[in-house]
């Protein structure tokens, strides 16, 4: 590794202030910093720091998602080829999935990360690792038959309206990869919901079965056809049709491990999310209504991306609430709300992005209310020891 | 009987080069220095001029804006050098030490029968005034100003932290000595903390005209504004004075002695020190003598205090004022090949990010390196963990960086000093300079409301 340092070490001169490439400076000190950690010591406060990083931090959460994205990657192979009745051994399925699956990836990982590398220069900032997560995020909660040009204009789109305006990563108010996927929710509905989206090569060429529906359980449930929903295992185990990385609950859940495990993702947000679920699940079978009120609760964390969403993206630091308290109440309302937009409202079979999305919006207000409660109890203090006070001077 | 008091927050970080319990003889320095940046906002003013002689207790400079607190010499000898920085700030007034240490003579007596003025008179004129610091603020305390109460910690939990129970060996009495001064200057109470982890020396936990209180928990349960929280919470316009244990003594064997008489205990710790050991020394001296053929090859970095919340001094600069550690950690100034990636088997860190975490319990070399670029705040929750005052550190810190006066004061700032944020800059993966932020913010504050 000496001679890869000693020629970094030789053309960096040209990227500084004055140099040929000044232009790219940021993106030098992008390549530089990820190859090696800086040779930068601590100058004040204090002299010792832990070793970990942005860096670090953002890709524990990507092998995070690991496990989502390849059985996402198998799925939408085993999907496709159940949809047109041929059975496949392993490797072609995983193959083919592969092949539908990582272009989506290349495409929200090259357009994001171009954004961000001119944002930085712009700025005069280092390159911000925020969007090593959301560039995975992105390709998982979109169908798998998604144009790419889409996933490059809702990238586009999340970057510089969710993001960039806002002043950068940590900055943002919105979760960048839930705002690329409503951006196409509402922009291109007939990409992003029906029947025919869910399962990859289904919208064109041969072998598609006659009438095939490949519609996703959640779709079903919102035409009130309960009796159509997967089986539990299957859909623990994501063998079902939904967007690439939410269908396997097992992965999620080992995905929620490391994050819980390594520190990086709030239990507090991840349990709440689903108390808050399962008790609006409850409230429904209480009066159920219709069947769908009537489904039962459990049946809600197997169903779409209510895991998907508790585990990525409602413990995103950033869009939801920072204080410890706010995030218990940030974490129950998302988990309500999205069974309340699930069951309530047929027009949008999946709650959870806009439960999130709207909570992101109201994470700010809850951790007000939790700081201001911290600033009244100082004030009660003060009243308190001015009266004591005052009883010492007058001893009436 | 005393309470205890739990510090469930916080962490102790597993360092290499602990201070063996030994006192190890060495010959002392001849070189001495009082800094003033030691003293934070202070603007000196000089009164001796350079090849002056000086005794031990001799006026070498005093505060401009407060003349009558008085900075002394803790050696008679010569001044040898006054050490000026950028814009001829005074950096060093080094005094080179006699053979005999000759000293002033300042009142002696018993402070249960003098009045408050003249014992505050004579811990001005003596030069120990400054030993006594004030919350809030963190700055020297107000010899016109009565503090509602005093706190000694007499534990310090931070990283290699030397043992107040056996420092203060051979000393108890005059321990109890100055305990007995300080309960003059407060109307209210003394309060000494102790470690309820383990047994205490009696000096503290059976010192009369003060409340003993007992902690238990990680790092900083022995810094003294966590302490301040849970046993009597300052609000605005309150005034507590704080000082360290060894600074007790020193007062105490003022008053006995009417000598100023600085000597002190100090340990030598950290990873690059061949043995780490405790000294009998004095306090400001030059610490050459001490790391001189007792510290291991390559570039070290020498801390005057512990690796949180020192000082860098050079290897043969002074110990601080305030000081009873010394630190040598390596420097981390090398560049690591994808070292954000690697495993890390062998690398510290509070989350568990890094695979060391299947070796607990180990002690770790930890070099200076910042580990990381300086980034926006994006993870929550973790600071929460490591500070255990009823405070919103990223608020409070979000506040300050927004100069917002009113959102400080709302936030807690009179509550906080520096070091209570060292531990949450030490976690911090976006790597912000809080001790340095808190400071700032403790400044705007004076200025704001003065």
């Amino acid at each position: 590794m000496k001679s890869l340092r000693r020629y970094i070490d030789r053309i960096k001169p040209h990227f500084e202030k004055g140099g040929k490439f000044e232009k790219l400076q940021s993106t030098f000190e992008g390549f530089e910093t990820f190859l090696f950690v800086p040779d930068r010591v601590t100058t004040s406060g204090s002299h010792i720091r832990d070793s970990i990083d942005m860096k670090r931090t953002m890709i524990v959460v990507v092998i995070a998602l690991l496990p989502a994205l390849l059985f996402g990657m198998y799925n939408s192979g085993y999907q496709h080829f159940l949809a047109t009745g041929d059975t496949r051994p392993f490797w072609p399925v995983l193959g083919y999935g592969f092949m539908q699956v990582f272009p989506l990836i290349v495409v929200s990982y090259v357009t994001g990360l171009t954004i961000e590398f001119i944002f930085a220069q712009i700025r005069g900032h280092e390159i911000n690792e925020g969007f090593l997560v959301s560039g995975m995020l992105i390709p998982l909660v979109m169908p798998v038959d998604v144009p790419l040009w889409m996933v490059a204009v809702s990238t586009a789109f999340a970057v510089i309206i969710g993001k960039e305006v806002f002043g950068g990563s940590g900055m943002n108010v919105l979760n960048p990869a839930l705002t690329a996927r409503a951006f196409l929710f509402f922009a291109y509905p007939a990409e992003m919901t029906g029947d025919q989206v869910w399962i990859a090569g289904m919208k064109q060429g041969t072998g598609i079965p006659d009438g095939y529906s490949g519609s996703t359980a959640l779709g079903e449930l919102a035409q009130n056809l309960t009796g159509r929903i997967p089986a539990d295992l299957d859909s623990f185990l994501g063998f079902i049709p939904g967007s690439v990385g939410e269908t396997s609950k097992l992965a999620i859940l080992i995905g929620a491990f490391i994050l819980i495990y390594t520190g990086v993702g709030s239990w507090k947000i991840i349990l709440s999310v689903f108390a808050g679920g399962l008790f609006m699940g409850l409230v429904f079978n209480a009066f159920a209504a219709n069947e769908y009120m009537a489904l039962p609760a459990y049946k809600h964390f197997l169903l779409g991306g209510f895991a998907f969403g508790a585990v990525f993206m409602a413990t995103d630091p950033v869009t939801a609430s920072q204080t410890e308290t706010g995030k218990w109440i940030y974490g129950i309302l998302t988990g309500m709300l999205a069974i309340l937009i699930r069951v309530l409202n047929p027009a949008y079979p999946e709650g959870m992005m806009l439960a999130i999305l709207l909570m992101n919006v109201f994470a700010p207000l809850i951790d007000y209310y939790v700081v201001e409660s911290n600033v009244k109890r100082r004030l009660k203090r003060l009243k308190r020891s001015r009266m004591v006070e005052e009883g010492k001077h007058n001893p009436e | 009987m005393s309470r205890v008091f739990s510090v469930r927050k916080g962490l102790n970080i597993s360092l290499a080069g602990r201070a063996e319990k030994v006192f190890a003889k060495v010959e002392p320095s001849d070189l001495y220095a009082l800094k003033p940046p030691d003293f934070h906002g202070l603007v000196p003013r000089l009164q001796v001029k350079e090849g002056a002689d000086v005794k031990a207790g001799s006026v070498l400079f005093t505060d401009k804006n407060r003349p009558d607190i008085c900075f002394t010499s803790p050696v008679s000898g010569k001044v040898t050098s006054i050490n000026r920085g950028e814009r001829r700030i005074i950096l060093e007034v080094v005094v080179k030490a006699d053979k005999d240490n000759v000293y002033e003579t300042f009142r002696t007596g018993d402070p249960f029968t003098m009045s408050r003025e003249d014992i505050v008179d004579n811990l001005l004129k003596s030069g120990l005034w400054p030993v006594l610091r004030q919350r809030p603020y963190n700055i020297i305390a107000n010899p016109r100003d009565v503090p509602k109460s005093v706190f000694i910690s007499a534990f310090d939990s931070a990283p290699l932290a030397p043992d107040y129970d056996f420092i203060i060996m051979g000393m108890e009495e005059d321990f109890q000595a100055g305990i007995n001064v300080l309960s003059r200057l407060t109307p209210g109470k003394v309060h000494i903390n102790i470690n309820d982890e383990y047994p205490a020396s009696t000096a503290f936990s059976q010192a009369r005209y003060a409340q003993v209180n007992r902690f238990r928990g990680p790092h900083p349960s022995g810094n003294v504004g966590v302490q301040i929280q849970r046993v009597d919470p300052l609000n605005k316009g309150e005034i507590i004075w704080v000082l360290n244990v060894q600074d007790v003594v020193t007062i105490g064997r003022l008053f006995k002695t009417g000598k100023y008489d600085l000597s002190r205990v100090v340990a030598l710790t950290g990873s690059e020190v061949k043995n780490p050991r405790y000294y009998r020394t004095t306090g400001c001296s030059s610490i050459h003598h001490l790391v001189r053929d007792n510290v291991r090859e390559g570039q070290n970095r020498y801390i005057s205090g512990n690796v949180l919340t020192g000082t860098r001094i050079a290897s043969e600069g002074f110990l601080g004022y305030y000081d009873s550690q010394i630190t040598v950690i390596p420097e981390g100034n090398h560049f690591e090949f994808l070292g954000w990636a690697m495993p890390g088997f062998n690398k510290y860190s509070a989350s568990r990010t890094f695979w060391s975490w299947l070796l607990p319990r180990r002690e770790y070399v930890v070099d200076t390196n910042l580990h990381g670029g300086q980034r926006a705040f994006v993870l929550t929750g973790l600071y929460e963990k490591v500070f255990p005052m009823d405070i919103h550190p990223m608020q409070l810190l979000k506040a300050i960086m927004a100069e917002d006066i009113d959102q400080m004061e709302k936030l807690g700032i009179y509550e906080v000093a520096e070091e209570d944020f060292a531990l949450c800059e030490f976690v911090d993966p976006s790597k912000t300079e809080m001790q340095a932020l808190v400071r700032k913010g403790l400044d705007t504050m004076i200025r704001e409301m003065s």
